[in-house]
Parts: structure tokens; C-alpha cells; sequence
């Protein structure tokens, strides 16, 4: 136990030096490109610590970089970290944020927020509640069928994936060839290019307590993840933990497609990545996945912005990696898929 | 601590009365086989006791208060579980999978710390199986993992054990071996319930019965006496002998040639 316990805080150090170092990479790199000496001067004169020397490497750094790189790290860290509690709650591997609509919901609620003009705070609002009652409405169909098994609630989701996409369709249909149009287009995509300060503000107090209060709940989800007849014979309040979990998961994945567009894949492949480096404890691997999530996500964004002239859109990215990536995956652990 | 079940009566909404007018009462140090055929409530009446279930009518009382009235967690204190067989989902290693029983003692965001790995170490090596303490959950046998279950509820550190079916789906050495468990720790003090299909079970552990029957026919005796060949025929509708074999002085249960 002592040894496994080293060899996981040798991983979590790992990956945050791997993390920060390539957080100062991405902020170097991109068409306005500057050295890592550059950005620690830049970022010391804003501290006040010396006097700064380019007007536009600040502007650069501050107004465009720092805000993209916090927002690509936090909202990695949300999808994989919400694909892992739902996986775990589930007790299903193949669940992911998209898989129980979440993200389509959250996509109909910001289309309707950008078809009614609202602003970002009102869009992020939007996208939440949408999400929310999407998956509580993919949770309550087995219910209904009184039929809980884990087959149900894959189908329930695609159900409501399906009638959530629909009427994205329909938004769109009506908005066709307007401004709005494009403006949902974009953001279904999946892009954080114009990302700002503000977002990084407003959905920053939703990251924090909602991974600290998952991360802190994670010991619960391994006995969760063994089924309801045992969390309930150990005493725990199934419905309260299952509905609390399900709710901080979805308030991240909404927040992270509130600010990001729909992005694909992260929510899936993270989780089964974290639960191979760490092993399946949630104590474990929560953080774990957390940190990778956060560092693909880094990778994905500064590709798409720095590997071509053209922004390539990133579920386009996630997916051309994701999914070639899981394969691999399956292949590494086909012994132990069932 | 005594676990006593009064007049309870169970039926799902609309449905047939399942379990009707039970009463006996569970001690430590002493073990109960119930038995019955299948579908006559014997699962039903176990998940009631283990407040898994809420019963129709009737109750359920630890040292004399209604458990209703207990919170979950409490009752969890007093009370181990040993479901049914699970594979679970993900790789859990037996150890991860044992401490999870301390989680009744534990705060919501609480973890496991080393005294609580040490807990579930001690259950292990109770139930002699701390060879298997790194290994897979759901990769060892079905053996082994009844035995990872029960050290669950051991760590869980209850006066009372219940198991569903902890003989179901084993070979025969392994159910033998699960009974000397039982044995063993009813020497040690807890109160065991378990559910079985095999009257023998009960005859070996020289067990109190609790007897579901059809038509929610309910006996409950102190000693094995109940169990003869016509009880047992009105029972399972088959014919079977109890008979003294003196090499093992005990009563055994066993059909005649076929």
C-alpha cells in the first residue's frame, strides 16, 4: 500500500510539472510568438515586480493567451473530471457527458439564449439549466420503464440526445442565414479563441467548489460504483449522494460547454486514460484524471491555434485524436472489457 | 444487542402478501438459516431486516427501538449486509473494495486513513484470505469473492451479519467452507442470518430455522426440530429424509436414491 501511495503522488507531480510546463509553452507559442523569458517578464511587470518592455507582448499575453490557456486547462479538467463521476455513478464505462445529454441540453439552452440576444452570463445560465433538466430527464425514462438496468439508461440518453439535437434544428432552421445562425454554428463547434477575462471569472467559482466537493466525494463513488444494495446496506442516502454527484458533474460539463461549445471525446477517453495510470479508486484517479483532462485540453487548443493559419475547431481535433486514441486504449485493456 | 422483528407483514403495492405476521428475534452468537423455496419472500424478509426494505406493516426493532426511527448509518453500525454475488463495473483491489465496509463510521467526505485500512486488513485475515488483499475484485474466483464480501461486513464491525444466498453459485468445497466461516463467527459473536435453499446447511451449523413456506406459512424453531420428512415434503413437495449418520453425529437432509 505504502508502495502504491508513492507511485501515485509520483504521478500527480508528474503531471502537474507537465501541466505547468506546458501551460508557459502554450503561452509562448502562436503567431505572436515570444520566449518563456519574455512571458516571465512580462507576467513579473505586471506584478509589479520590474518594468515591462513590450506594450503589445502584454496585451498579447494578458488580454488573449493567459485567459485561453486557463480556460483550456479548466474546462479539460471539468469534462473528464464530470465524465469520470458519471462513469462512476453509472457504473458504466462507455457513459460520458454526451451520453446522457447534458451537452445537447446545454446546447439548446445557449442556441435559445443566442437566438433571444441574451448576454454570456444569461447564455451560461441558459446552457446549465438546459443540460440539468436533460439529464434529469435521460435519468427519470428507466424509471418510468421500471427497467434501471445500464442498458436503459445508455438508450434514455440517446432518446433524449435525439430530441435535444432535433430541436437544435429546428433554432437553427429558424435562424438560417441570420447572424444567430453562425453564432450557434460556432459554438457547437467548440472553440475557446475568444475566450475573455469575464469567463474565466464567472466560471472559475463553479470549477473550484464543484472539483473540490468531487474530489472530496470520491471515496463515496467507489461504494456508489458497487450498486445501490450495497451503498444502502452501508448506510448511505443512495438517492442524495447519486442526485449530488449527478448535479456538481452536470454543473461542470454545463458551465465548460457554456464557455467552450460542444467538445467531444474528453468527457470519454480521460476517465479510462486516468483509471489505467491510477487503478479504478476514485481517490485516485479523480485527480488524476483532472490533471490529464486539463493537459490534453491544453494540447488540443494550442494545436488548433498554432498548427495552421485557420482556428481548426476543436471537437474536429478532439475527435481525430480521441477516438484513434480510445481505440488504443481498448486494445491496451481488451482483456478486461466485458 | 438483539435485533427483534415484530408481527412484520411485507407486499408490494398492490401485489400478494409476500412475508405475513413474522416474528422471532436475532441474538449475537447465534446463527439462523432461513429457508424456503423459491420465491416465498426469503430475500424480502432479509432486506427488511437489513432496512433495505420498508416492511407493510410490523417492525423492526434494534435493542427494543423501532429502526425506522434510527439513522441509516446507525442501523449500518449494527448491521452488516452480504448481498448477492456482484462483479463490479471497475477494478477495485480487495483491499479498496473491503475498507468500503467502514464507511458507516466514516463523514460524508471522510476517507479511509491507515486505521480503517488496518480494519479491513483484520477482516481478511480473519476470513484467512489476506493473500488476496492487492489482487483484482472482479478478477478472482466466486469463492473468494464471498469471502471478500463477508470480510466487508466484518469490517463494518456489526453485531449482526445477514447473507443472501452466500452458498449460491459456489462448488462444494467453497460452500463448506463458507459455512465453517459462519461457524466461526458466531463463536466470535456476531448474530448470523443467511438465506439457503439447502436444509442441510441448517442441520450442519445446528441452526435455529426460520421457515418461509407457500401461502406465506411462517415457522420459526429454536432447534432443528422442526425440520423432519414431512415438513420438509410440504415444504419443498419432494421427498426427503433426515436421518442420524453416526460418523458425523449429526441429523443430515438428504433425498433418497432417484
Amino acid at each position: 500500500m505504502m508502495k502504491n501511495k508513492t507511485s501515485f503522488i509520483r504521478l500527480i507531480i508528474l503531471l502537474a510539472a507537465l501541466l505547468v510546463g506546458g501551460a508557459m509553452l502554450a503561452l509562448c507559442v502562436g503567431r505572436y510568438s515570444m520566449n518563456p523569458f519574455d512571458v516571465l517578464r512580462a507576467i513579473g511587470s505586471r506584478l509589479g515586480l520590474n518594468t515591462s518592455t513590450d506594450e503589445t507582448m502584454e496585451t498579447v499575453l494578458f488580454v488573449i493567451r493567459i485567459p485561453r490557456v486557463f480556460a483550456a486547462m479548466m474546462v479539460g479538467a471539468m469534462l473528464s473530471v464530470s465524465g469520470a463521476v458519471y462513469q462512476g455513478v453509472f457504473r458504466n464505462p462507455l457513459v460520458s457527458p454526451e451520453f446522457l445529454g447534458v451537452t445537447s441540453g446545454a446546447c439548446v439552452g445557449a442556441a435559445l439564449a443566442i437566438l433571444l440576444g441574451l448576454g454570456v452570463l444569461q447564455r451560461q445560465l441558459f446552457a446549465f439549466f438546459f443540460g440539468i433538466g436533460a439529464v434529469c430527464l435521460t435519468v427519470m425514462i428507466p424509471r418510468v420503464m421500471r427497467n434501471t438496468s445500464n442498458l436503459m439508461l445508455v438508450l434514455a440518453g440517446m432518446i433524449v440526445r435525439g430530441f435535444m439535437d432535433s430541436v437544435l434544428g429546428v433554432m437553427k432552421f429558424i435562424a438560417e442565414g441570420t447572424v444567430e445562425m453562425s453564432a450557434i454554428v460556432f459554438w457547437q463547434m467548440g472553440s475557446i479563441a475568444s475566450i475573455k477575462g469575464t469567463d474565466i471569472v464567472a466560471i472559475s467559482p463553479i470549477f473550484l467548489i464543484g472539483v473540490v466537493l468531487l474530489l472530496c466525494l470520491s471515496w463515496r463513488i467507489n461504494i456508489l460504483s458497487f450498486g445501490e444494495v450495497e451503498a444502502r446496506s452501508l448506510g448511505m442516502n443512495v438517492p442524495i449522494f447519486r442526485g449530488g454527484l449527478i448535479v456538481i458533474a452536470s454543473l461542470l460539463t454545463a458551465s465548460a460547454v457554456s464557455i467552450s461549445g460542444t467538445i467531444g471525446w474528453i468527457g470519454l477517453i480521460m476517465p479510462h486514460l486516468g483509471r489505467m495510470l491510477a487503478g479504478s479508486d476514485h481517490t485516485k484517479m479523480l485527480p488524476v484524471t483532472a490533471l490529464l483532462g486539463a493537459l490534453f485540453m491544453l494540447v488540443v487548443d494550442t494545436a488548433a491555434r498554432a498548427a495552421t493559419s485557420l482556428e481548426i475547431p476543436l471537437s474536429i481535433l478532439t475527435g481525430l485524436l480521441g477516438a484513434p486514441f480510445f481505440a488504443w486504449m481498448l486494445f491496451r485493456q481488451k482483456a478486461s472489457v466485458r | 444487542m438483539k435485533i427483534t422483528i415484530e408481527n412484520l407483514s411485507f407486499s408490494y403495492l398492490g401485489g400478494p402478501m409476500i412475508c405475513r405476521d413474522i416474528s422471532f428475534s436475532i441474538e449475537p452468537g447465534h446463527v439462523i438459516a432461513i429457508l424456503g423455496p423459491n420465491g416465498a419472500g426469503k430475500t424480502t424478509l432479509l432486506n427488511c431486516i437489513a432496512n433495505l426494505q420498508l416492511p407493510t406493516s410490523g417492525r423492526v426493532c434494534i435493542d427494543k427501538k423501532d429502526m425506522r426511527q434510527i439513522p441509516p448509518k446507525e442501523v449500518a453500525q449494527a448491521i452488516g449486509f452480504v448481498p448477492q454475488l456482484i462483479v463490479p463495473t471497475f477494478a477495485y483491489s480487495v483491499i479498496d473494495y473491503v475498507v468500503t465496509g467502514c464507511a458507516p463510521r466514516l463523514g460524508m467526505f471522510q476517507r479511509p486513513k491507515q486505521e480503517h485500512y488496518e480494519i479491513a486488513a483484520n477482516a481478511l485475515e480473519l476470513i484467512g484470505i489476506s493473500h488476496l488483499a492487492q489482487k483484482y475484485y472482479n478478477e478472482i474466483s466466486g469463492g473468494e469473492r464471498q469471502q471478500a464480501s463477508i470480510a466487508r461486513a466484518i469490517a463494518q464491525q456489526p453485531a449482526i451479519i445477514l447473507m443472501d444466498e452466500p452458498t449460491a453459485h459456489l462448488d462444494y468445497g467453497n460452500q463448506i467452507r463458507v459455512l465453517q466461516i459462519i461457524q466461526s463467527m458466531a463463536q466470535n459473536g456476531y448474530g448470523v442470518v443467511f438465506t439457503t435453499h439447502n436444509p442441510d446447511h441448517a442441520l450442519s451449523l445446528d441452526a435455529a430455522v426460520a421457515v418461509m413456506g407457500k401461502n406465506c406459512d411462517f415457522h420459526y424453531s429454536k432447534t432443528n426440530a422442526i425440520l423432519n420428512k414431512g415438513f420438509l415434503r410440504g415444504l419443498y413437495g419432494v421427498e426427503l429424509h433426515v436421518c442420524n449418520i453416526p460418523e458425523v453425529d449429526r441429523d443430515v437432509c438428504i433425498p433418497p436414491r432417484i
